[in-house]
Protein backbone atom coordinates (compact mmCIF):
# COMPACT_ATOMS: atom_id res chain seq x y z
CA UNK A 1 0.00 0.00 0.00
CA UNK A 2 2.62 2.55 0.97
CA UNK A 3 4.95 1.97 -2.24
CA UNK A 4 1.77 2.69 -4.25
CA UNK A 5 1.56 6.07 -2.76
CA UNK A 6 4.92 7.00 -2.49
CA UNK A 7 5.25 6.33 -6.17
CA UNK A 8 8.92 5.04 -5.48
CA UNK A 9 10.27 8.36 -3.45
CA UNK A 10 11.51 6.38 -0.63
CA UNK A 11 12.64 9.54 0.55
CA UNK A 12 9.43 11.03 0.54
CA UNK A 13 8.17 8.08 2.69
CA UNK A 14 10.73 8.36 5.23
CA UNK A 15 10.11 12.24 5.44
CA UNK A 16 6.48 11.33 6.28
CA UNK A 17 6.71 8.20 8.44
CA UNK A 18 10.25 7.82 9.77
CA UNK A 19 10.66 9.45 13.32
CA UNK A 20 12.74 12.34 12.27
CA UNK A 21 12.71 11.60 9.02
CA UNK A 22 12.37 15.10 7.51
CA UNK A 23 16.19 15.92 8.62
CA UNK A 24 17.59 12.94 5.71
CA UNK A 25 17.92 15.22 3.34
CA UNK A 26 20.16 17.83 4.94
CA UNK A 27 23.13 15.30 5.37
CA UNK A 28 26.16 16.24 2.87
CA UNK A 29 27.53 12.84 2.88
CA UNK A 30 30.57 13.91 4.92
CA UNK A 31 31.09 10.72 6.57
CA UNK A 32 32.08 11.75 10.42
CA UNK A 33 29.12 10.01 11.56
CA UNK A 34 30.12 6.79 9.82
CA UNK A 35 33.23 7.36 11.13
CA UNK A 36 32.87 7.89 14.78
CA UNK A 37 30.14 4.95 15.31
CA UNK A 38 31.75 2.20 18.21
CA UNK A 39 29.67 -0.49 15.65
CA UNK A 40 30.86 0.58 12.66
CA UNK A 41 32.72 -2.90 11.68
CA UNK A 42 30.03 -4.71 12.20
CA UNK A 43 27.62 -2.97 10.00
CA UNK A 44 26.64 -3.84 6.17
CA UNK A 45 25.64 0.28 6.02
CA UNK A 46 26.76 2.67 8.53
CA UNK A 47 24.54 5.97 8.75
CA UNK A 48 25.85 7.99 5.56
CA UNK A 49 25.50 5.59 3.46
CA UNK A 50 21.74 4.63 4.62
CA UNK A 51 20.74 8.19 3.89
CA UNK A 52 22.31 7.88 0.46
CA UNK A 53 20.94 4.86 0.38
CA UNK A 54 17.20 6.39 0.67
CA UNK A 55 17.57 9.04 -1.31
CA UNK A 56 18.36 6.55 -3.94
CA UNK A 57 15.00 5.12 -3.61
CA UNK A 58 16.45 1.96 -1.88
CA UNK A 59 13.39 0.79 0.34
CA UNK A 60 13.84 -3.09 0.12
CA UNK A 61 17.60 -2.62 0.53
CA UNK A 62 17.17 0.18 3.64
CA UNK A 63 14.32 -1.42 5.31
CA UNK A 64 15.76 -5.24 5.58
CA UNK A 65 18.93 -4.06 6.34
CA UNK A 66 20.39 -4.89 9.62
CA UNK A 67 22.25 -2.20 10.29
CA UNK A 68 19.99 -0.06 12.48
CA UNK A 69 19.22 -2.13 15.01
CA UNK A 70 22.91 -2.21 15.89
CA UNK A 71 22.21 1.16 16.90
CA UNK A 72 23.49 1.36 20.90
CA UNK A 73 22.24 4.94 21.14
CA UNK A 74 25.82 6.10 22.06
CA UNK A 75 25.16 10.03 20.27
CA UNK A 76 28.22 10.01 19.23
CA UNK A 77 27.25 10.30 15.92
CA UNK A 78 24.49 13.66 16.76
CA UNK A 79 27.43 15.70 18.60
CA UNK A 80 29.59 15.25 15.92
CA UNK A 81 27.36 15.61 12.66
CA UNK A 82 28.31 18.89 11.00
CA UNK A 83 24.63 19.39 9.72
CA UNK A 84 23.50 18.14 12.87
CA UNK A 85 20.94 15.67 11.93
CA UNK A 86 19.39 13.56 14.51
CA UNK A 87 21.24 10.47 13.20
CA UNK A 88 20.46 8.05 16.33
CA UNK A 89 16.62 8.49 16.10
CA UNK A 90 16.48 8.44 12.56
CA UNK A 91 18.26 5.06 12.96
CA UNK A 92 15.72 3.85 15.61
CA UNK A 93 12.59 5.05 13.35
CA UNK A 94 14.02 3.42 10.36
CA UNK A 95 14.44 0.22 12.23
CA UNK A 96 10.85 0.77 14.21
CA UNK A 97 9.43 1.32 10.10
CA UNK A 98 11.31 -1.84 9.08
CA UNK A 99 9.35 -3.58 11.92
CA UNK A 100 6.15 -2.23 11.34
CA UNK A 101 6.60 -3.33 6.97
CA UNK A 102 7.15 -6.88 8.22
CA UNK A 103 10.98 -6.11 6.57
CA UNK A 104 13.32 -6.68 9.47
CA UNK A 105 15.16 -8.93 9.26
CA UNK A 106 14.12 -12.17 11.03
CA UNK A 107 15.79 -13.24 14.54
CA UNK A 108 17.80 -10.00 14.72
CA UNK A 109 19.06 -10.33 17.88
CA UNK A 110 18.41 -6.72 19.08
CA UNK A 111 15.21 -6.51 17.11
CA UNK A 112 13.88 -9.62 19.07
CA UNK A 113 15.64 -7.62 22.76
CA UNK A 114 13.64 -4.78 22.12
CA UNK A 115 10.19 -6.39 21.51
CA UNK A 116 10.48 -8.21 24.70
CA UNK A 117 12.07 -4.88 26.43
CA UNK A 118 8.88 -3.57 25.58
CA UNK A 119 6.21 -6.19 26.15
CA UNK A 120 7.70 -6.37 29.52
CA UNK A 121 7.74 -2.79 30.49
CA UNK A 122 4.45 -1.87 28.91
CA UNK A 123 2.74 -4.73 30.76
CA UNK A 124 3.93 -3.58 34.41
CA UNK A 125 4.86 -0.26 34.09
CA UNK A 126 8.07 -1.61 35.19
CA UNK A 127 10.41 -3.67 34.01
CA UNK A 128 11.13 -7.05 35.44
CA UNK A 129 14.83 -7.49 34.70
CA UNK A 130 14.58 -11.46 35.63
CA UNK A 131 12.13 -12.10 33.31
CA UNK A 132 13.10 -10.22 30.62
CA UNK A 133 16.89 -12.30 30.63
CA UNK A 134 14.49 -15.48 30.89
CA UNK A 135 12.93 -14.73 27.77
CA UNK A 136 16.30 -13.89 26.04
CA UNK A 137 17.82 -16.80 26.68
CA UNK A 138 15.06 -18.99 26.01
CA UNK A 139 13.76 -17.20 22.93
CA UNK A 140 15.50 -19.77 20.80
CA UNK A 141 13.32 -22.86 22.28
CA UNK A 142 13.92 -24.25 24.92
CA UNK A 143 17.21 -26.12 24.48
CA UNK A 144 19.10 -23.26 23.23
CA UNK A 145 17.54 -21.60 26.43
CA UNK A 146 19.27 -23.89 28.84
CA UNK A 147 22.50 -23.61 26.88
CA UNK A 148 23.07 -19.70 26.70
CA UNK A 149 21.40 -19.54 30.60
CA UNK A 150 24.22 -21.91 31.48
CA UNK A 151 26.79 -19.46 29.55
CA UNK A 152 25.48 -16.58 31.87
CA UNK A 153 24.95 -18.82 35.16
CA UNK A 154 28.02 -16.72 36.64
CA UNK A 155 26.97 -13.53 35.83
CA UNK A 156 23.34 -14.32 37.30
CA UNK A 157 24.74 -15.80 40.10
CA UNK A 158 27.56 -12.88 40.99
CA UNK A 159 24.47 -10.79 40.49
CA UNK A 160 22.29 -12.69 43.07
CA UNK A 161 25.15 -12.92 45.88
CA UNK A 162 25.57 -9.13 45.38
CA UNK A 163 21.64 -8.36 46.46
CA UNK A 164 20.85 -7.01 42.44
CA UNK A 165 19.16 -10.20 41.12
CA UNK A 166 16.34 -10.78 42.97
CA UNK A 167 14.83 -14.58 42.09
CA UNK A 168 11.50 -14.05 43.55
CA UNK A 169 10.70 -11.42 40.83
CA UNK A 170 9.42 -14.08 38.57
CA UNK A 171 6.72 -14.61 41.05
CA UNK A 172 5.57 -11.03 40.63
CA UNK A 173 8.02 -8.04 40.82
CA UNK A 174 7.49 -4.50 40.43
CA UNK A 175 4.56 -3.01 39.21
CA UNK A 176 3.10 0.46 39.38
CA UNK A 177 -0.53 1.04 40.47
CA UNK A 178 -2.57 2.61 37.83
CA UNK A 179 -1.94 -0.42 35.00
CA UNK A 180 -5.67 0.79 33.46
CA UNK A 181 -5.03 3.86 32.91
CA UNK A 182 -1.71 3.37 31.66
CA UNK A 183 -2.19 0.89 29.29
CA UNK A 184 -5.04 2.96 28.16
CA UNK A 185 -2.41 5.62 27.24
CA UNK A 186 -0.14 3.54 25.55
CA UNK A 187 -3.32 1.83 23.47
CA UNK A 188 -4.20 5.67 22.14
CA UNK A 189 -0.85 6.69 21.86
CA UNK A 190 -0.41 4.10 19.32
CA UNK A 191 -3.26 4.54 17.57
CA UNK A 192 -2.26 8.43 16.82
CA UNK A 193 0.99 7.27 16.21
CA UNK A 194 -0.39 4.82 13.23
CA UNK A 195 -3.12 7.07 11.62
CA UNK A 196 -0.45 10.06 11.34
CA UNK A 197 2.59 7.36 10.13
CA UNK A 198 0.52 5.43 7.73
CA UNK A 199 0.79 1.89 9.79
CA UNK A 200 -0.93 -0.57 9.47
CA UNK B 1 23.85 21.75 55.00
CA UNK B 2 22.12 22.54 51.47
CA UNK B 3 18.30 22.06 52.14
CA UNK B 4 17.49 21.20 49.17
CA UNK B 5 13.92 19.42 47.92
CA UNK B 6 13.51 17.90 44.93
CA UNK B 7 11.29 15.60 42.80
CA UNK B 8 12.85 12.23 42.54
CA UNK B 9 12.47 9.82 39.28
CA UNK B 10 14.78 6.35 40.60
CA UNK B 11 14.09 4.16 37.68
CA UNK B 12 13.84 0.28 37.18
CA UNK B 13 17.02 -0.94 37.84
CA UNK B 14 17.33 1.11 40.96
CA UNK B 15 14.56 -0.92 42.60
CA UNK B 16 15.18 -2.63 45.54
CA UNK B 17 17.04 -5.94 44.58
CA UNK B 18 17.29 -4.83 40.45
CA UNK B 19 20.55 -4.31 39.00
CA UNK B 20 21.61 -1.20 40.13
CA UNK B 21 20.08 -1.26 44.17
CA UNK B 22 23.05 0.03 45.37
CA UNK B 23 23.23 2.83 43.29
CA UNK B 24 19.58 3.98 45.31
CA UNK B 25 21.20 2.93 48.52
CA UNK B 26 23.79 5.32 48.14
CA UNK B 27 21.74 8.02 46.70
CA UNK B 28 19.63 8.15 49.49
CA UNK B 29 22.76 8.28 52.20
CA UNK B 30 24.73 10.94 49.94
CA UNK B 31 21.55 13.03 50.10
CA UNK B 32 20.93 12.61 53.89
CA UNK B 33 24.24 13.45 54.31
CA UNK B 34 24.26 16.73 51.59
CA UNK B 35 20.66 18.09 53.37
CA UNK B 36 19.25 16.76 49.53
CA UNK B 37 15.79 16.06 50.42
CA UNK B 38 14.04 13.76 47.54
CA UNK B 39 10.35 13.24 46.84
CA UNK B 40 9.82 10.09 44.90
CA UNK B 41 7.64 10.66 41.71
CA UNK B 42 4.28 9.07 42.59
CA UNK B 43 3.71 5.91 40.51
CA UNK B 44 6.11 6.70 37.76
CA UNK B 45 7.12 3.97 35.15
CA UNK B 46 9.80 3.01 33.12
CA UNK B 47 11.44 5.74 31.00
CA UNK B 48 11.55 2.60 27.73
CA UNK B 49 15.52 3.36 28.23
CA UNK B 50 17.62 3.49 24.74
CA UNK B 51 15.99 0.05 23.35
CA UNK B 52 12.22 1.42 23.53
CA UNK B 53 12.11 2.78 20.00
CA UNK B 54 12.04 -1.30 18.71
CA UNK B 55 8.52 -2.54 20.12
CA UNK B 56 7.12 1.47 21.18
CA UNK B 57 8.00 3.68 18.18
CA UNK B 58 7.75 7.52 18.50
CA UNK B 59 4.82 8.65 20.51
CA UNK B 60 4.15 5.66 22.88
CA UNK B 61 8.11 5.98 23.75
CA UNK B 62 7.85 9.70 24.50
CA UNK B 63 4.45 9.20 26.06
CA UNK B 64 6.15 7.20 28.70
CA UNK B 65 8.36 9.95 30.22
CA UNK B 66 5.61 12.77 29.45
CA UNK B 67 3.74 10.52 32.02
CA UNK B 68 6.12 10.54 34.52
CA UNK B 69 7.06 14.40 34.08
CA UNK B 70 3.04 15.02 34.39
CA UNK B 71 3.47 12.68 37.85
CA UNK B 72 5.98 14.93 39.03
CA UNK B 73 4.38 18.51 37.91
CA UNK B 74 1.50 16.95 39.89
CA UNK B 75 2.09 15.98 43.09
CA UNK B 76 5.77 17.68 43.72
CA UNK B 77 4.26 21.24 41.93
CA UNK B 78 7.61 23.46 41.70
CA UNK B 79 10.23 20.98 41.54
CA UNK B 80 12.79 19.68 38.95
CA UNK B 81 12.62 15.83 38.29
CA UNK B 82 15.94 13.97 39.20
CA UNK B 83 16.85 11.55 37.45
CA UNK B 84 20.36 8.96 38.80
CA UNK B 85 20.12 6.88 35.62
CA UNK B 86 21.13 8.08 32.65
CA UNK B 87 18.50 6.66 30.43
CA UNK B 88 16.06 7.61 32.52
CA UNK B 89 17.79 11.63 32.23
CA UNK B 90 18.15 11.18 28.80
CA UNK B 91 14.83 9.89 28.37
CA UNK B 92 12.65 12.65 29.98
CA UNK B 93 15.13 15.45 29.18
CA UNK B 94 14.71 14.27 25.50
CA UNK B 95 10.39 13.95 25.77
CA UNK B 96 10.85 17.23 27.66
CA UNK B 97 12.66 18.52 24.50
CA UNK B 98 10.11 17.45 21.94
CA UNK B 99 6.68 18.05 24.06
CA UNK B 100 7.79 21.72 24.18
CA UNK B 101 8.66 22.40 20.84
CA UNK B 102 6.33 21.29 18.73
CA UNK B 103 2.35 22.41 19.68
CA UNK B 104 1.20 18.55 17.54
CA UNK B 105 3.89 16.39 19.70
CA UNK B 106 2.43 17.87 22.92
CA UNK B 107 -0.86 17.96 21.98
CA UNK B 108 -0.89 14.20 21.00
CA UNK B 109 0.87 12.95 24.18
CA UNK B 110 -1.55 15.24 25.79
CA UNK B 111 -4.89 12.95 24.80
CA UNK B 112 -3.13 9.80 24.94
CA UNK B 113 -2.33 11.20 28.66
CA UNK B 114 -5.82 12.28 28.97
CA UNK B 115 -6.75 8.59 28.81
CA UNK B 116 -4.59 8.72 32.43
CA UNK B 117 -6.39 11.08 33.77
CA UNK B 118 -3.53 13.29 33.30
CA UNK B 119 -1.83 16.40 31.80
CA UNK B 120 1.77 17.54 30.46
CA UNK B 121 2.14 21.32 30.89
CA UNK B 122 6.08 21.16 30.54
CA UNK B 123 6.73 22.88 34.49
CA UNK B 124 8.93 20.80 35.19
CA UNK B 125 12.68 20.44 34.31
CA UNK B 126 14.47 17.30 33.70
CA UNK B 127 17.90 16.71 35.51
CA UNK B 128 20.34 14.67 36.22
CA UNK B 129 22.05 14.43 40.11
CA UNK B 130 25.28 15.18 38.87
CA UNK B 131 24.36 18.38 37.78
CA UNK B 132 22.28 18.93 41.13
CA UNK B 133 25.34 18.31 43.03
CA UNK B 134 27.77 20.58 40.72
CA UNK B 135 25.45 23.09 39.40
CA UNK B 136 23.26 23.74 43.11
CA UNK B 137 25.62 22.42 45.40
CA UNK B 138 29.11 23.26 43.61
CA UNK B 139 32.84 21.96 43.99
CA UNK B 140 33.65 24.16 46.97
CA UNK B 141 30.74 23.00 48.93
CA UNK B 142 30.82 19.35 48.40
CA UNK B 143 34.57 19.67 49.37
CA UNK B 144 33.72 21.65 52.64
CA UNK B 145 31.83 18.54 54.07
CA UNK B 146 34.65 16.18 53.31
CA UNK B 147 34.95 13.89 56.86
CA UNK B 148 37.32 10.68 55.35
CA UNK B 149 39.44 12.30 51.98
CA UNK B 150 39.90 9.48 49.58
CA UNK B 151 43.60 9.11 50.02
CA UNK B 152 45.63 6.95 47.77
CA UNK B 153 43.03 5.85 45.97
CA UNK B 154 42.72 6.28 42.06
CA UNK B 155 40.37 6.55 40.00
CA UNK B 156 39.54 5.94 36.64
CA UNK B 157 36.32 8.29 35.54
CA UNK B 158 34.21 6.48 33.30
CA UNK B 159 31.34 8.95 31.85
CA UNK B 160 30.34 6.77 29.56
CA UNK B 161 27.11 7.96 26.59
CA UNK B 162 24.28 9.36 28.05
CA UNK B 163 25.27 11.17 30.67
CA UNK B 164 27.82 12.89 28.21
CA UNK B 165 26.09 13.23 25.31
CA UNK B 166 23.57 14.51 23.33
CA UNK B 167 22.67 16.86 26.58
CA UNK B 168 25.68 16.59 28.59
CA UNK B 169 26.37 18.61 31.61
CA UNK B 170 26.99 22.44 30.95
CA UNK B 171 29.99 23.89 30.24
CA UNK B 172 31.82 20.23 29.67
CA UNK B 173 32.77 18.62 26.68
CA UNK B 174 31.99 15.68 24.55
CA UNK B 175 35.09 14.22 23.91
CA UNK B 176 36.74 15.16 27.35
CA UNK B 177 34.40 15.95 30.24
CA UNK B 178 35.99 16.60 33.46
CA UNK B 179 33.49 16.53 36.09
CA UNK B 180 33.95 13.35 37.65
CA UNK B 181 37.69 13.80 37.58
CA UNK B 182 36.40 17.22 39.61
CA UNK B 183 34.29 14.63 41.91
CA UNK B 184 36.71 12.52 42.46
CA UNK B 185 39.44 14.88 43.47
CA UNK B 186 37.02 17.04 45.78
CA UNK B 187 36.52 14.10 47.33
CA UNK B 188 40.11 13.80 47.90
CA UNK B 189 40.78 10.84 45.89
CA UNK B 190 43.46 10.86 43.18
CA UNK B 191 41.92 11.12 39.39
CA UNK B 192 43.49 9.36 36.37
CA UNK B 193 43.69 12.21 34.43
CA UNK B 194 45.07 10.22 31.74
CA UNK B 195 41.97 7.60 31.34
CA UNK B 196 41.55 7.72 27.64
CA UNK B 197 38.26 5.47 27.53
CA UNK B 198 36.30 7.85 29.42
CA UNK B 199 33.68 8.57 26.62
CA UNK B 200 33.38 5.09 24.95
CA UNK B 201 29.82 3.32 24.37
CA UNK B 202 29.96 -0.06 26.47
CA UNK B 203 27.68 -1.19 24.28
CA UNK B 204 24.57 -0.27 25.48
CA UNK B 205 22.00 -2.88 25.55
CA UNK B 206 23.86 -4.74 23.24
CA UNK B 207 26.23 -6.14 25.88
CA UNK B 208 23.02 -8.33 26.63
CA UNK B 209 21.80 -9.13 23.09
CA UNK B 210 24.92 -8.99 21.29
CA UNK B 211 28.01 -9.78 23.66
CA UNK B 212 29.91 -11.09 20.98
CA UNK B 213 30.77 -7.55 20.07
CA UNK B 214 30.19 -5.29 22.79
CA UNK B 215 32.29 -7.00 25.10
CA UNK B 216 35.19 -5.63 23.32
CA UNK B 217 33.89 -2.01 23.95
CA UNK B 218 33.83 -3.65 27.38
CA UNK B 219 37.41 -4.77 27.18
CA UNK B 220 38.90 -1.80 26.06
CA UNK B 221 37.49 0.40 29.00
CA UNK B 222 39.08 -1.88 31.25
CA UNK B 223 42.20 -2.28 29.49
CA UNK B 224 42.99 1.60 29.69
CA UNK B 225 41.97 1.71 33.12
CA UNK B 226 44.45 -1.10 34.25
CA UNK B 227 47.34 0.55 31.90
CA UNK B 228 46.84 4.03 33.13
CA UNK B 229 47.12 2.48 37.18
CA UNK B 230 43.62 3.11 38.41
CA UNK B 231 42.57 1.12 41.64
CA UNK B 232 38.74 1.57 40.28
CA UNK B 233 36.53 2.94 37.92
CA UNK B 234 33.92 5.46 39.04
CA UNK B 235 30.46 6.03 36.78
CA UNK B 236 27.82 8.02 36.88
CA UNK B 237 25.42 5.27 34.75
CA UNK B 238 24.08 2.13 36.05
CA UNK B 239 24.10 0.47 32.46
CA UNK B 240 27.79 1.43 32.28
CA UNK B 241 28.02 0.18 36.14
CA UNK B 242 26.34 -3.14 34.93
CA UNK B 243 27.72 -3.75 31.97
CA UNK B 244 31.79 -3.44 32.76
CA UNK B 245 31.27 -5.04 36.36
CA UNK B 246 29.48 -7.91 35.81
CA UNK B 247 30.97 -8.97 32.39
CA UNK B 248 34.34 -8.90 33.50
CA UNK B 249 34.28 -12.64 34.20
CA UNK B 250 32.98 -13.45 30.25
CA UNK B 251 35.61 -10.91 28.75
CA UNK B 252 38.43 -12.81 30.62
CA UNK B 253 36.94 -15.96 29.39
CA UNK B 254 36.69 -14.57 25.73
CA UNK B 255 39.90 -12.44 25.76
CA UNK B 256 41.99 -14.17 28.30
CA UNK B 257 42.41 -11.36 30.32
CA UNK B 258 42.78 -11.17 34.12
CA UNK B 259 40.31 -8.28 35.04
CA UNK B 260 39.27 -7.72 38.63
CA UNK B 261 38.37 -4.15 38.87
CA UNK B 262 35.78 -2.92 41.05
CA UNK B 263 32.97 -0.31 39.38
CA UNK B 264 31.42 2.32 41.29
CA UNK B 265 29.10 5.08 41.17
CA UNK B 266 30.30 8.99 42.49
CA UNK B 267 27.13 8.80 45.10
CA UNK B 268 29.11 5.87 47.06
CA UNK B 269 32.40 7.90 46.80
CA UNK B 270 30.97 11.12 48.63
CA UNK B 271 29.06 9.01 50.67
CA UNK B 272 32.20 7.07 51.90
CA UNK B 273 33.97 10.77 52.25
CA UNK B 274 31.17 12.18 53.74
CA UNK B 275 31.59 9.60 57.09
CA UNK B 276 29.03 6.86 55.77
CA UNK B 277 29.02 3.13 56.25
CA UNK B 278 30.35 0.52 53.56
CA UNK B 279 26.33 -1.06 54.00
CA UNK B 280 25.71 2.78 53.35
CA UNK B 281 27.25 3.36 50.55
CA UNK B 282 25.80 0.17 49.45
CA UNK B 283 29.70 -1.52 49.22
CA UNK B 284 27.98 -4.88 49.55
CA UNK B 285 26.19 -5.05 46.20
CA UNK B 286 29.05 -5.56 44.19
CA UNK B 287 30.31 -8.93 41.86
CA UNK B 288 33.66 -7.40 42.28
CA UNK B 289 34.47 -5.96 45.80
CA UNK B 290 35.60 -2.03 45.99
CA UNK B 291 38.22 -2.81 49.03
CA UNK B 292 39.77 0.20 48.97
CA UNK B 293 36.64 1.94 49.35
CA UNK B 294 35.48 -0.35 52.05
CA UNK B 295 38.67 0.03 53.80
CA UNK B 296 38.34 3.91 54.35
CA UNK B 297 34.74 3.76 54.80
CA UNK B 298 35.80 0.93 57.97
CA UNK B 299 38.05 3.56 58.98
S1 LIG C 1 27.81 13.20 9.86
FE1 LIG C 1 25.85 14.11 9.33
S2 LIG C 1 26.17 15.13 7.37
FE2 LIG C 1 27.90 13.76 7.70
S3 LIG C 1 27.30 11.88 6.63
FE3 LIG C 1 26.67 11.64 8.76
S4 LIG C 1 24.56 12.38 8.79
FE4 LIG C 1 25.46 13.09 6.90
S1 LIG D 1 24.15 6.65 18.14
FE1 LIG D 1 23.98 4.78 16.96
S2 LIG D 1 24.51 5.38 14.87
FE2 LIG D 1 25.20 7.01 16.20
S3 LIG D 1 27.35 6.54 16.59
FE3 LIG D 1 26.15 5.64 18.28
S4 LIG D 1 25.72 3.53 17.66
FE4 LIG D 1 26.40 4.67 15.84
S1 LIG E 1 28.26 3.77 27.98
FE1 LIG E 1 26.75 2.19 27.83
S2 LIG E 1 25.42 2.30 29.61
FE2 LIG E 1 26.65 4.11 29.53
S3 LIG E 1 25.38 5.49 28.49
FE3 LIG E 1 26.60 4.53 26.87
S4 LIG E 1 25.40 2.81 26.21
FE4 LIG E 1 24.54 3.54 28.12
Amino acid sequence: MSEMKYHNNFLKEVEERVEEGHMVKMCMQCGVCSGSCPFGPHWAHPPQELFMMIRAGKREEVLSSDSMWMCTSCYQCIVRCPRKLPITHIMHGLAYLAKREGLAPKGQPTAEFGQMFWDNLTKDGRVNELKLSLSLYFKDGFGQGVKNAMAMQSVGMGLMKAGRLNPMEILGGHKIKDKSGFHAMLKKAREIEDARRKLA
Amino acid sequence: MANKTYSFYPGCSSQNKASSSNYLVSTNSMCQKLGITLNEVPDWNCCGASIGYGGGGELPRIVLSARNLALSEQHNAGQDMVATCAACWLASREAKERLDHSPQMKADANEALKEAGLEYKGQAQARHMVEVLIEDIGYDALKAGVKKPLQGVKFAGYVGCQTNRPFGIAGESFENPLYLDNLVEAMGGEAVKSYDQKVTCCGGALAFSEPEKSQKQIKDIIESAYDHGADMIVTPCPLCQANVEIYQGEVNKRYGTKFNIPVTYYSQLITVAYGGTAAEAGLNGHVVAPAKLAEIAGK
